[in-house]
């Protein structure tokens, strides 16, 4: 008995542990990182894999009962909100930065039209936008 | 006996007048102001040269680096001052918090009578197993009232500023180009998924955290401020056509208006009936349940549409300029 509730524990602290490396990774790179899409990635990661890996560190900690379980709904909705509000970051940016060509690697052409089944119409990045910010 | 009077004397009568002032169909003040019209501008020759001179007076003598002195000192010395300035006020407040009262002492003005008669007698006086709720929506209800009323305010405000007055229709291809809004993510498919997960949640807990506002912390503020953060996903992930069908302006008053009436009946009553040593009538039920507390639960669900509706408001106005 005495030997699980120690593999608890060492369980438990090992995740937390990582969660905050992760997050310490995260805090890093949205200071390092200029370009926006960058910036994201590295956002995205703490709040995706930091967060999840913290909270089974702490639902392992706080054994079966029902805080772990809000702890467990906790992720879900993490995980549901964090990725598509990076998605939608990124989307602004392509829509919105007439030079995305300089900023990172991408097809040919994309930039040009994007089209929408929805609005049946193209979204373009307008070069006459002035945005003279570089890949910021 | 009734008698007919003429159309023109009906319609000088104070009630009728009133009634057109208010749906805004002949103003009152028309008669009696007098507005005099802008001209065309036009921009004087004196004035401009002037302008031009101080600026040019600025650009050379001001900003030059190397011959105005005052502009040195000022750059080499600004920097030192600021932290001189940031370092003495850490200083005075560090002084200051060493000199507090400790906390939770019992000798400490805080901890008065008041708050021991909150804590004694709240459950019994107010029926709230939730202490703060008790306070905030009975011994101090007239308090919440008025914050309820400055979110309202604010949205008035808010409108006044940033109203679209242009009728319904799209504007010029010029209009929509110049627009903002215009290059947001437009029905974005991944978003929608996750608000078709995500809202109905959201929405549900805004609830539960309203209805339970006397039995666990939170209340109306919180709850109301959850829904509205839904109903923003939802609108963003569905756009306007889909909010309209049920959040109009008319909704907006309706539900704000309502809630605010209702709050301020239901609590002058109670306040009257409590300052003559009346019997008001309202049960406080048994603590613990959700209907329970008497006032309480009405009053929460009043402040939560309040600020849910004022947290939409303010969105799509600052989006769009209406609702």
């Amino acid at each position: 008995m005495i030997l699980m509730e120690w593999l608890q524990f060492v369980l438990g602290v090992a995740f937390l542990l990582a969660g905050v490396g992760v997050f310490a990774v995260q805090v890093f790179g949205v200071f390092k990182f200029d370009y926006v899409l960058n910036r994201m990635h590295a956002a995205a990661m703490g709040d995706t894999l930091g967060i999840g890996i913290s909270l089974a560190g702490l639902i392992i900690l706080s054994g079966w009962n029902f805080a772990s379980l809000k702890m467990a709904l906790i992720i879900v909705f993490l995980w549901n909100a964090s990725p598509v509000s990076s998605h939608l970051t990124a989307r602004l940016e392509a829509v919105t930065n007439p030079h995305l060509e300089r900023c990172c690697e991408m097809e040919e052409g994309v930039t040009e039209h994007i089209w929408d089944e929805d609005q049946k119409e193209i979204i373009y990045a307008d070069k006459t936008r002035r945005r003279n910010d570089g890949c910021i | 006996m009734s008698r007919k009077i003429s159309e023109e004397e009906y319609k000088r009568q104070r009630i009728v007048r009133m009634k057109h002032w208010l749906s805004g169909e002949k103003d009152l003040y028309l008669d009696n102001m007098e507005v005099i019209p802008y001209g065309e501008y036009k921009p004087d020759k004196k004035q401009m040269e002037l302008y031009e001179h101080d600026r040019d007076e600025v650009m050379t003598r001001t900003y030059d680096t190397e011959h105005n002195r005052v502009y040195r000192f000022f750059q080499r010395f600004y920097k030192m001052a600021a932290v001189l300035c940031c370092v003495a006020l850490i200083l005075i407040l560090a002084v200051e918090v060493s000199y507090l009262p400790p906390v939770g002492s019992a000798s400490n003005p805080a901890s008065n009578e008041v708050a021991a008669k909150y804590i004694e007698d709240g459950l019994q006086d107010t029926g709230a197993v939730n202490i703060v709720t008790g306070m905030i929506l009975d011994y101090r209800a007239f308090d919440t009232f008025g914050e309820s009323n400055v979110l309202f305010i604010a949205t008035c405000t808010v409108l006044i500023l940033m109203r679209n007055d242009k009728k319904k229709g799209k504007g010029s291809a010029e209009d929509e180009e110049r627009r903002d809004s215009f290059y947001e993510p437009k029905k974005d498919a991944i978003l929608q998924m996750g608000a078709r997960i995500l809202v109905p949640i959201i929405m549900l807990f805004g609830i539960y955290i309203i209805l339970n506002g006397h039995l666990s912390p939170g209340g109306g503020f919180s709850g109301g401020a959850v829904i509205g953060a839904g109903l923003i996903l939802y609108l963003n992930a569905f756009g306007f056509e889909k909010t309209e069908r049920f959040f109009t302006e008319k909704t907006y008053k309706t539900v704000s208006f309502g809630a605010l009436l209702f709050y301020c009946l239901a609590k002058s009553y109670s306040f009257y009936t409590g300052a003559h040593h009346l019997e008001s009538g309202i049960s406080l039920g048994t603590p613990g349940a959700v209907i329970s507390s008497g006032l309480i639960l009405p009053l929460n669900i009043c402040v939560g549409l309040v600020v849910a509706c004022t947290m939409y408001a303010f969105f799509a106005l600052f989006r769009k300029g209406g609702f």
